[in-house]
């Protein structure tokens, strides 16, 4: 027996543990194909891998999409007052941003409430008016992408195909167009000759209703002749565009000195928001102080010039927080795996308390047990994330078909579109939030994995090799 | 005796149990001394402490009080690696259920001692080798035709030469076994005997522990144990 020579690689001194990889990835890999309750291991990583994947891709698309639709609504700066009064002078203050290097566009906007009334028919409904250049506010927002018939020269939005001569309107889509039984618009290939009465209550500079006393709104009648599809469920479904002039007279806001309620600014692409913002700022307290002794230099006061992120807070933020309340959510889902880990590799390693033994005695340590186990955990949280995200993207690319297929044999819709300003579910994965996702469930693992490992690693190996304890 | 002849010392060994309420004393001020190239059979009834002295001896254990020294060196003096490395390179277990990992091929079984001592780099840069090693002892053990076989897949007989196939990979010095023939039949126990002789008179140093005075026979000094010492 001992003809075997003694070979070179046993005077080889032992390295340091760390070292010692090759029999820990070949234990590794085989406990994972080889034991089946690592397979529900690696089906738990991969469903809840799964879930958060979808979840958050299709959160992370409406939010994304949401600020997107708002941002292009708003421009990238506002500079406007919350009062239905306005404010004065303004046409000084555009004169001078657009003097400056740093806008792109500006659009004076009339912002007001006034009734809506259909020519023929009994109905009368609360509308919010909005008054703008086409021009101008498409170069300064994306309303001109928003228009159906007048998407290509937006300049005639207010220009009706059908009579050029009459006044048009344009209206959200929602007060323009019917869905069908799938919850599509259904668009008409070219605007019908429909009428709108709009009533609007002019206001004083001080706020007092101005046509007190006599007839208490002006009315006018506009055609209608394109809608706007903001995608703003808020926006689509209460607002009426009307040409600037026509509205400013409407609002009372035509007199001696003019008013408007809000400008909406865009920066040169290579101006920064905050920079752009903070120009408009100083722009607007020079005018300030210019004009600070006019008659009207106090509804000045009330004007604010914030961001486009800021004008919208209110229904940003709120989806911003909903999708952190999500986040929290699968927190726990990520919770629930380090858990199933955790009992899985308890149980696993109860099995495999005689390995670790016959390791121990053949000079393993207890560091590299918990390496093994760290390294099997790590093959396990690899496997399921791979799994999880290769389900989750096919499943993603298939939402939409998926979604369409249960409306046309079930009736269910994930989001009624009467209700919720989608047209696609999103599915586009980011990659930053998939490695978030893939490093979060190999940690979970890695966690799950460390409490089972680190007893494994402190079992006496006489103990384990003991014959009650087989 | 010669200080150069001794291999393995013991002397005024410890070790007890708790076993609920109260303490088992297994050990007791034992003495004990191998010579190199000695084959040694520990006899003893059950619970008398043979197999806590073997894994005491093979540094898989610790006495209460006493000290092991191994070619002059104490055990109890070493430190953590040390005694790893001791268990790697020095002494080869050979235990009563074979204790084979079941993941693992017979050839893979048998060279994890040296593929475990070494780092990625030193394991391609030997592993031609450590094959050759551990299919020349496979090979000798008569299981050439079962190394692609799985530990499930072999007889009692064939898992526990497998196991002293792996024992004696690193060529160690001194091979401690735990009641070998203990789970095995007659003649096949007898084949793992035969063995065991073959690889002492090829000047291999044993301990073997046993219940049986048969097998015990076999070996070249009988030592029993009782009472927690050795009885002369």
């Amino acid at each position: 027996m001992n003809n075997v020579s003694r070979e070179a690689y046993l005077v080889t001194p032992l390295h340091a543990s760390r070292f010692t990889l090759m029999y820990k990835l070949i234990l590794a890999t085989r406990y994972l194909l080889k034991r089946r309750i690592t397979y529900f291991a690696v089906l738990a990583v991969a469903l809840c891998v799964f879930i958060v994947v979808v979840v958050m891709t299709v959160m992370a698309g409406l939010v994304g999409d949401f600020k997107q639709k708002n941002h292009d609504f708003t421009g990238d700066c506002v500079v406007g007052s919350e009062s239905l009064v306005g404010f004065p002078y303004y046409e000084d203050y555009v004169d001078m941003l657009e003097a400056s290097e740093f806008v792109e566009g500006v659009s004076e906007v009339i912002r007001s409430y006034g009734l809506l009334s259909p020519q023929g028919r009994d109905l009368t409904r609360g509308v919010e008016i909005m008054g703008l250049d086409p021009a101008r506010h498409s170069r300064a927002t994306g309303f001109g992408d928003t228009l159906h018939h007048r998407r290509d020269d937006a300049a005639k939005a207010f220009v009706p195909s059908y009579d050029p001569n009459l006044p048009g309107c344009v209206l959200g889509i929602d007060l323009a167009l019917q869905r069908d039984s799938n919850s599509r618009y259904a668009y008409d290939s070219s605007p019908s000759r429909i009428g709108f009465s709009i009533s609007c209550f002019p206001l004083t500079a001080r706020g007092a209703l101005a046509g007190a006393g006599t007839a208490l709104a002006n009315t006018k009648t506009f055609y209608y002749s394109d809608h706007s599809h903001s995608g703003l469920a808020r926006v689509d479904d209460s607002i009426i565009y009307l040409p600037f002039d026509e509205a400013q007279a409407l609002c009372g806001m035509s007199g001696q000195t003019k008013r408007i309620n809000a400008i909406h600014i865009k920066f040169k692409p290579d101006v920064k928001l905050k920079t752009g913002c903070e120009e408009a700022r100083r722009l607007w307290s020079i005018f300030k102080s210019e004009k600070a002794n006019e008659s009207q230099a106090y509804l000045l006061n009330t004007v604010t010039v914030q961001d486009w992120k800021l004008y919208g807070r209110a229904l940003i933020a709120a989806m911003e927080k909903e999708q952190m309340i999500m986040g929290v959510m699968f927190g726990f889902v990520g919770i629930v795996t380090v858990f199933i880990v955790l009992v899985v590799f308890y149980m696993l390693i109860s099995h495999k308390s005689k390995d670790i033994g016959v390791l121990r005695s053949i000079g393993v340590s207890g560091f590299d047990i918990v390496e093994l186990f760290g390294g099997f955990a790590l093959a396990v949280g690899l496997a399921g994330s791979c799994l999880g995200v290769l389900g989750g993207w096919q499943f993603l690319l298939r939402i939409n078909s998926i979604e369409r297929w249960l409306f046309e044999h079930f009736e269910f819709q994930v989001w009624d579109r009467t209700m919720f300003a989608i047209g696609d579910i999103p599915s586009e994965i980011s990659p930053r939030v998939l490695a978030v996702i893939v490093f979060s469930a190999i940690a979970a693992c890695l966690i799950g994995a460390l409490v089972p490992s680190w007893q494994a690693a402190r079992l006496k190996p006489v103990e384990t090799l003991q014959v009650n304890q087989l | 005796m010669n200080n150069d002849d001794v291999i393995l010392k013991a002397e005024r060994l410890d070790k007890s149990y708790r076993m609920g309420a109260t303490r088992v004393e297994v050990l007791r001020g034992l003495d004990l001394t191998v010579k190199r190239g000695e084959f040694v059979a520990i006899i003893g009834a059950s619970g008398s402490g043979k197999s806590t002295l073997l894994h005491i001896l093979g540094a898989l254990d610790k006495p209460d009080k006493g000290a092991v020294s191994f070619e002059g060196r104490q055990l109890g003096r070493q430190s953590g690696r040390e005694l790893n490395r001791f268990r790697n390179k020095v002494v080869g277990f050979v235990f009563q259920f074979y204790h084979l990992l079941d993941e693992l091929s017979v050839l893979e079984n048998v060279f994890l001692p040296a593929m475990a001592s070494r780092s990625i780099l030193g394991w391609f840069g030997c592993r031609r080798r450590a094959k050759r090693r551990a299919m020349e002892l496979l090979v000798q053990l008569g299981l050439g035709e079962r190394v692609k076989h799985k530990p499930y897949q072999l007889s009692g007989g064939e898992r526990q030469r497998v196991a002293i196939a792996r024992a004696l990979m690193n060529e160690p010095k001194l091979l401690l076994a735990d009641e070998p023939t203990g789970n095995l039949d007659s003649a096949t126990g007898n084949g793992i005997l035969d063995v065991l002789e073959k690889l002492n008179k090829a000047g291999q140093t044993i301990v073997m522990v046993t219940h049986d005075n048969r097998i015990a026979r076999r070996a070249g000094r009988i030592i029993t144990l009782a009472d927690g010492k050795i009885r002369t």
